[in-house]
């Protein structure tokens, strides 16, 4: 904030001649005491696809329905624990039927009331093929799914046959198979409710959403910002807490960092990689960086012959051990990674089934063993490891090259790995889903909720949505499909750590570090935390 | 004159069609755009199958670029992925970047061609070689370090500017992005101004006029500085095209949401519907500017209008 506010007179009169408006001063950020009317601005990106809930796969576009949207269930923004929210009760007695009971009294802030009909209605239009929803495998453990959405060629039925309204407040829930921990990812923003006038007016909705939670959109300006402000009709507990946020989209995270030296913006959710050296001496304690549910891991290709043969685990562990993940997450990422030493990621909790440690030795560093290990494996198929990753985004090419750097000094071999960057994400994702790898490649995974389930069986199940090597272990899978069916979730929870067992034995993907997210803000907030899925919690911010 | 204009417009035609075509064909090289929308993951194959149908990517890449071309003649350049139509975002974008093109031409025009015929007039003295050293510095100097350097001061520690532009873009905002967007140009629109003044200096028109006894001022701006526009216009011409696509870097640095920007999130996104739309628009530009620069000659000089 270097001197940006106290001489802002001096300079707005220094600058006449040089911008002449520019000198409004916090503009749209600025009055406001501590009556909880005041705005706060924040970075944003411009979200990729349409804004409706089941369409919306990344993290721009979700903080929005974070903020718009309130489904059954919600996660604690603290623990990721999934509470209830618009559920009175979610009841079952085989953990395949379940009966919900939605809480009355709510309303979408354009009056309309919430009710069993606003859910099922939402979750056929998000399953049903003809919508192009990319989050519609949500709805996939529901029957009637492979009517609704079939695999190939059209649809046969316009609704989920597992879905049934049975009052105003009352729906069941039939899956297709044992699901017990099902209740908690409804609080996924893909199984936000809709109101009726998503549907009639379609056009007029997505240009401006309408929701039930605590803020409305009053403005949106697509691809350049978004006004929201507080809605005073909200039913909820969790009320916000300021008087709205402005979502201002930026081309590029460094100059919402400078904006928010400049004193012109209040939170930047992205800390640029380059500014993490300075970011602590530029912001004291008005730096946050807490664990988020990412985990990045090596993945490899099963369906290759050379990488999928008897010793191949051993390879695969010895590749493990030379990584020097220390180093690399202080050096490279500033400590805004943590060296992974298991399979899943540190906000689950010990009791969400979080074990720190399960990996063991096979994720220290240890250069000799690893080299030993390797050889014994059969050395490196082909001779080179070539990690292939995305270059547009994200700065992979510094980590990939600092892994195979670690290789390659552990190995003894200067040529024992290379990175091998692909131009952009969407190629590296055809060149993926062509099943066209040939050694390791980046897989990183942001979680859907906080279950130990999504952690393990989207990636690792026998052709799972996300099982982008092709790795398939009967052991696993059955063990996976126990601990569906369990409807003692502590239980379930330990039967799903057997099967991240069998994944370590198996060295099925090297786990390389959980990411965290990094915020930092202006000193004009208070209470500012990021949740699990490392977007701030907004509603809970406190603008002075 | 007519037929010769008639002619340009005749000659854009080829260069309009094979432009668009390499840019077509350049991004559909890059792969499937539809992996890349899915995150992470794989696309279910259903909906991926979908959206191709829907974008039209499931046909062979000539088809689709005859039915582009078709579409686009009718006004209608299809759909972006999140949804919006791209003569939309085309509507928002442009308009903000000819704002900031005005600027940095206005900028180069007038300070260029001032300094340089202050330059070409003293030739040898202080002042000359100053300006062309600040010249070679302003040249060897990357755009981007100028962007972030300004931005930084002028915004961040001094707080004369707030270091980005609002979504309006207003003329007065973008006059520091103007600066610095303009900043290579102006330096080489300078020194071609100076090298054609110089030059002409001594020819025998200008001794002439002298010697008819006609105010210096007149003899400068009639007769001297226009016969010494002519590389400059040429420079100044393709530069507008120039300006306008490579905006890219200014509208990083200064948050601009114009034509750099969506390309950018166009070519990333890998959405050719966005990319080509723009990259068309940007051609016809291109085009247009040619074609007033070869005009502009036979305003300058009589001599050069054939037929």
């Amino acid at each position: 904030m270097r001197g940006a506010t106290h001489a802002k007179w001096a300079a707005c009169a220094a600058a006449v001649a040089l911008a002449a408006t520019a000198c409004g001063g916090g503009g749209s950020s600025g009055g406001g005491g501590g009556d909880g009317s005041a705005v706060l601005s924040a970075s944003w990106g411009d979200p990729q696809n349409p804004l409706e809930p089941a369409n919306t796969n990344e993290v721009q576009g979700g903080k929005v329905l974070d903020m718009v949207f309130r489904g059954l269930k919600r996660y604690d923004p603290k623990t990721g624990k999934a509470q209830d929210m618009l559920a009175d009760k979610i009841e079952t007695t085989d953990s395949q039927n379940f009966t919900v009971t939605v809480k009355s009294g709510w309303k979408f802030s354009n009056g309309e009331a919430v009710t069993a009909k606003s859910f099922v209605d939402a979750w056929n239009y998000g399953a049903s093929l003809k919508n192009n929803q990319k989050n519609a495998y949500f709805f996939g453990y529901i029957e009637g799914y492979d009517k609704v959405h079939p695999d190939s060629g059209s649809q046969s039925a316009g609704t989920l046959t597992g879905l049934k309204v049975t009052g105003t407040d009352t729906f069941t829930i039939k899956l297709t198979q044992k699901f017990s921990t099902f209740p908690d990812t409804l609080g996924y923003a893909a199984y936000s409710p809709l109101p009726s006038t998503f549907f009639s007016d379609h056009a007029a909705w997505l240009k401006k959403p309408v929701g039930n939670g605590p803020y409305t959109i009053s403005s949106y300006t697509k691809g350049s910002q978004m006004q929201l402000k507080k809605w005073d009709g909200y039913t909820g507990t969790d009320k916000a807490q300021n008087g709205g946020v402005t979502l201002k989209v930026y081309t590029d995270n460094n100059t919402a960092y400078t904006d928010l030296m400049a004193g012109n913006l209040d939170l930047v959710d992205d800390i640029p990689a380059s500014q993490l050296k300075n970011v602590k001496s530029d912001l004291g304690g008005r730096y946050i960086n807490t664990p988020a549910g990412i985990i990045q891991t090596l993945a490899f290709p099963y369906y290759d012959k050379n990488w999928n043969k008897s010793g191949s685990d051993k390879v695969r562990q010895g590749l493990s051990m030379a990584i020097n993940r220390d180093q690399i997450t202080n050096t490279i990422f500033q400590k805004t990674r943590t060296p992974a030493t298991d399979w899943t990621s540190p906000v689950l909790g010990t009791a969400g089934g979080f074990q720190d440690g399960l990996c063991g030795d096979s994720c220290k560093y240890d250069p000799t063993e690893a080299k030993k290990l390797v050889q014994e494996g059969g050395g490196i198929p082909g001779g080179q490891v070539k990690i292939t990753y995305n270059a547009d985004t994200g700065s992979h090419k510094e980590w990939v090259d600092a892994v195979c750097n670690s290789i390659n000094n552990a190995l003894g071999n200067d040529k024992a790995c290379v990175g091998n960057p692909v131009g952009t994400f969407a190629d590296f994702r055809n060149q993926i889903g062509q099943h066209k790898m040939t050694g390791p490649f980046r897989a990183g995974w942001q979680m859907d909720y906080p279950l130990i389930q999504n952690f393990l069986q989207p990636l690792y199940y026998t052709n799972a949505s996300s099982n982008d090597g092709l790795w398939s272990n009967k052991d696993f899978d059955k063990l996976v499909n126990q601990a569906n069916a369990e409807t003692d979730t502590s239980k379930a929870i330990k039967l799903f750590q057997q099967a991240e067992g069998v994944v370590r034995d198996n060295m099925a993907a090297i786990p390389l570090w959980y990411q965290n997210g990094s915020a930092g803000y202006s000193d004009r907030l208070s209470n500012v935390a990021l949740n699990p899925f490392s977007v701030p919690v907004y509603s809970e911010i406190k603008v002075s | 004159m007519g037929r010769y204009v008639i002619r340009r417009l005749l000659q854009m035609i080829p260069v309009f069609i094979g432009a668009t075509l390499l840019i077509f064909l350049m991004v559909n090289v890059m792969g499937d755009p539809i992996a890349g929308l899915c995150g992470d993951r794989q696309c279910d194959p259903a909906t991926a199958a979908q959206l191709k149908r829907e974008f039209g990517l499931d046909k062979p890449v000539w088809q689709q670029y005859l039915t582009y071309m078709g579409n686009v003649f009718t006004g209608d350049f299809g759909t972006a992925f999140n949804g919006q139509k791209v003569t939309e975002l085309m509507s928002t974008a442009f308009p903000v970047t000819i704002r900031l093109t005005l600027v940095a031409i206005v900028i180069e025009v007038v300070v260029g061609i001032a300094l340089g015929v202050v330059t070409g007039l003293k030739r040898g003295r202080p002042i000359d070689t100053g300006v062309l050293l600040l010249t070679l510095v302003v040249i060897s100097i990357p755009t981007f370090v100028t962007g972030l350097l300004l931005q930084l001061l002028l915004g961040v520690e001094w707080g004369w500017i707030k270091p980005s532009v609002s979504p309006d873009a207003t003329f007065s905002e973008l006059i520091v992005p103007g600066l610095v967007l303009a900043s290579v140009s102006l330096a080489y629109v300078t020194r071609l101004t100076r090298t054609s003044i110089a030059e002409n200096r001594r020819s025998d028109y200008v001794r002439t006029a002298v010697a008819k006894g006609l105010p210096r001022r007149r003899v400068i701006v009639r007769h001297l500085l226009r016969n010494s526009l002519i590389p400059v216009v040429t420079f100044i011409g393709t530069d507008i095209g120039a300006l306008m696509g490579g905006a890219i870097v200014t509208e990083r640095i200064f948050n601009i949401h114009g034509v750099g920007f969506q390309l950018y999130q166009g070519i990333v996104r890998q959405n050719t519907q966005t990319v080509v739309g723009f990259v068309t628009v940007l051609v016809l530009v291109f085009l247009v500017a040619n074609l007033l620069v070869d005009l502009l000659y036979a305003v300058l000089d009589p001599r050069i209008r054939y037929a």
